[in-house]
């Protein structure tokens, strides 16, 4: 496996406020990595690093090419795909144009059967193809921005928590058909989530982070004995 | 493996699937209503008054009319969709263009027809040219900045237009039969051939734009930047060159309706100033977001206008622009979004 996404030395500013210092992470190809932390770490700074959306230093390598100094535009079309938090669903819009609008740098022939993928998945946006985005549920958003993050064929998907304000047994099978997805189509994530037990049994390896730096690092079964962690984010 | 629940209580079957719709639906539904009602009570004193013919003659010439202002309101619509900005310039570029297939047609003997196509395509190139180099620098984010600069622009037109052109007012030919016998008469009222082409022409105009919106990739992103800049960009699209295909279409758009305004009002260097203030009370009481309001509001306040001037002597024949400030300032107070449009309506 070769590695897809590199971070080395990241510090991202807000204005002049620094809110990482200097944090480094991996991601092989296919790999999911959970990133761990509680509020205000910089767990969605990171996430919106890598999509250009923060100013940073440091360096970020994608696919073997540095990202830093290239736009989002640029970022997106190269294989890079975030779901943010709060979901980012265009609520004006259909829940069928929001999922043709995650296929829009696509232009293979591939697209159609890919919607039908997608709304196989999630048997609820196929009910509500022609509603606004903005009067679904937030179950039914967050299924919305996965399947659209999802529809432009990403090497690397970024998941900024995905569970929040999500039922427990949604949450369950959301991460189970993301997990299959992704083996079956070779592609990374990199999952920001506080409900660290679930994340740490999808993940092979995690981080932690702490005020902007990277605490602990390790594979996924090692930070789940980890003490610190334990009584930090699985609460036992 | 598919996902069924979504963790909700299922909703009652047979209730609005789409409350947001249903929601916006019954607005505009209320919205027209209030307008029909005070234009029917109107009417009936305005019959009373003048007589069936007069009251027709006169809702026929301001429908007319309003096309036309409707198709100024639909090119601001245009830009305000993508950017979020009102073009202040959107006269004053189609002045422009209306003085380039004036003369494309006098000067080189094209053919009217081909000197309007031509015109509209210099302008959209031209506008295009305009976006990238005096709008996009600006943050797209930073709507008080790009105002200023179309402001900016209005101002280098105008100046462009009367170092170039000069102030003398001059005939604009008419694409449509336009002699003295050239109408027919519903009811006694005539209507002109040439007010009847040029209704058709911006009605054929708005469907072609509304399918290209609802159907092509490029309307698609026209919709996705006008939600939502950050969302667009993480989707992939183009920021820059969606807004800039705006202001393309606009500029076409804009031009198209000063060739068609400028048989009737001469041309000069201010002959749109006008039709932009009846434009911008048409874009506001249509919804600024929406296509199809910008053509309802515009034929609206044309009635207002022919109707409020035709019968109330003591407003003068100069009256049209207290009725068109006057729609603008009633609509901001009682139903901001216009009759058509949608606020950004979200369920947290």
């Amino acid at each position: 496996m070769s590695t897809l996404l590199e971070l080395r030395g990241l510090r991202a500013f807000y204005g002049e406020v620094e809110c990482l210092h200097g944090v480094d992470l991996t991601a092989d190809e296919g790999e999911v990595v959970v990133v761990l932390g509680a509020n205000g770490a910089g767990k969605t700074t990171l996430l919106r690093s890598v999509c250009r959306l923060v100013r940073t230093e440091g360096t970020i390598t994608f696919g073997g090419e540095p990202l830093d100094g290239r736009s989002t535009y640029d970022v997106v079309r190269r294989g890079v795909s975030l779901v943010p938090q709060g979901r980012g669903t265009l609520a004006e819009l259909s829940v069928e144009d929001n999922i043709r609008a995650g296929g829009y740098i696509r232009k293979d022939k591939d697209v159609r059967a890919d919607t039908d993928y997608w709304y196989d998945v999630f048997p609820r946006l196929a009910q509500r193809r022609s509603t606004s985005a903005g009067s679904l549920s937030g179950g039914e958003q967050q299924m919305l921005a996965i399947a659209r993050a999802m529809m432009s064929n990403p090497k690397l998907l970024l998941l900024d928590e995905p569970s929040l304000g999500l039922a427990p047994i949604v949450v369950r099978q959301l991460f189970d058909v993301l997990a299959r997805v992704c083996a079956e189509r070779g592609v990374a994530m990199v999952v920001v989530e506080q409900n660290a037990a679930l994340a740490l049994d999808l993940a092979r390896r995690g981080y932690v982070l702490e005020a902007g730096t990277v605490a602990v690092a390790g594979p996924a079964e090692q930070l789940r004995d980890d003490e610190s962690v334990r009584r930090a984010y699985l609460g036992y | 493996m598919a996902i069924t629940t979504t963790g909700r209580p299922e909703a009652p079957p047979g209730g609005p699937r789409d409350v947001l719709a249903a929601r916006r639906r019954r607005s505009a539904a209320h919205g027209l209503g209030v307008v029909a009602a005070l234009l029917a009570a109107f009417s009936v004193y305005a019959i009373i008054d003048g007589g069936f013919q007069l009251y027709l003659q006169r809702v026929a010439d301001g429908v007319l009319n309003g096309f036309l202002y409707g198709m100024v309101a639909l090119a601001l619509v245009l830009v305000f969709k993508a950017t979020g900005v009102i073009n202040f310039a959107q006269g004053a570029m189609g002045m422009v263009g209306t003085f380039l297939a004036f003369t494309f047609a006098e000067k080189w003997s094209l053919p009217l027809v081909l000197a309007i196509v031509v015109a509209m395509v210099v302008s959209a190139g031209a506008a295009a040219g305009i976006e990238r180099v005096l709008i996009r620098p600006f943050d797209p984010g930073n709507h008080l900045a790009i105002t200023i600069v179309t402001l900016a622009l209005y101002l280098a037109f105008n100046a462009l237009a009367a170092l170039i052109w000069g102030f003398d007012p001059r005939g604009f030919p008419t694409l449509f039969p336009h002699d003295a016998g050239d109408f027919f008469s519903i009811g006694g009222a005539r209507l002109y051939y040439t007010s009847v082409g040029t209704a058709v022409l911006i009605l054929v105009v708005v469907v072609v734009l509304q399918l290209v919106l609802s159907r092509t990739k490029l309307g698609l992103a026209f919709r996705c930047v006008a939600t939502s800049v950050e969302s667009s960009r993480l989707l992939g699209i183009h920021i820059g060159r969606t807004v800039q295909s705006s202001w393309a279409m606009a500029a076409a758009v804009g031009t198209l309706a000063g060739c068609l305004a400028a048989p009737t009002t001469y041309l000069d260097p201010t002959f749109m100033d006008k039709i932009l203030i009846y434009a911008f009370a048409a874009a506001t009481l249509g919804g600024l977001d929406s296509i199809a309001g910008s053509v309802v509001g515009g034929v609206l306040v044309g009635l207002a206008i022919a109707l409020l001037t035709g019968y109330i002597p003591a407003l003068g024949g100069q009256f049209g622009l207290g009725c068109a400030f006057f729609v603008i300032i009633a609509v901001l107070q009682f139903k901001p979004a216009g009759l058509l449009g949608r606020r950004s309506q979200e369920r947290v």
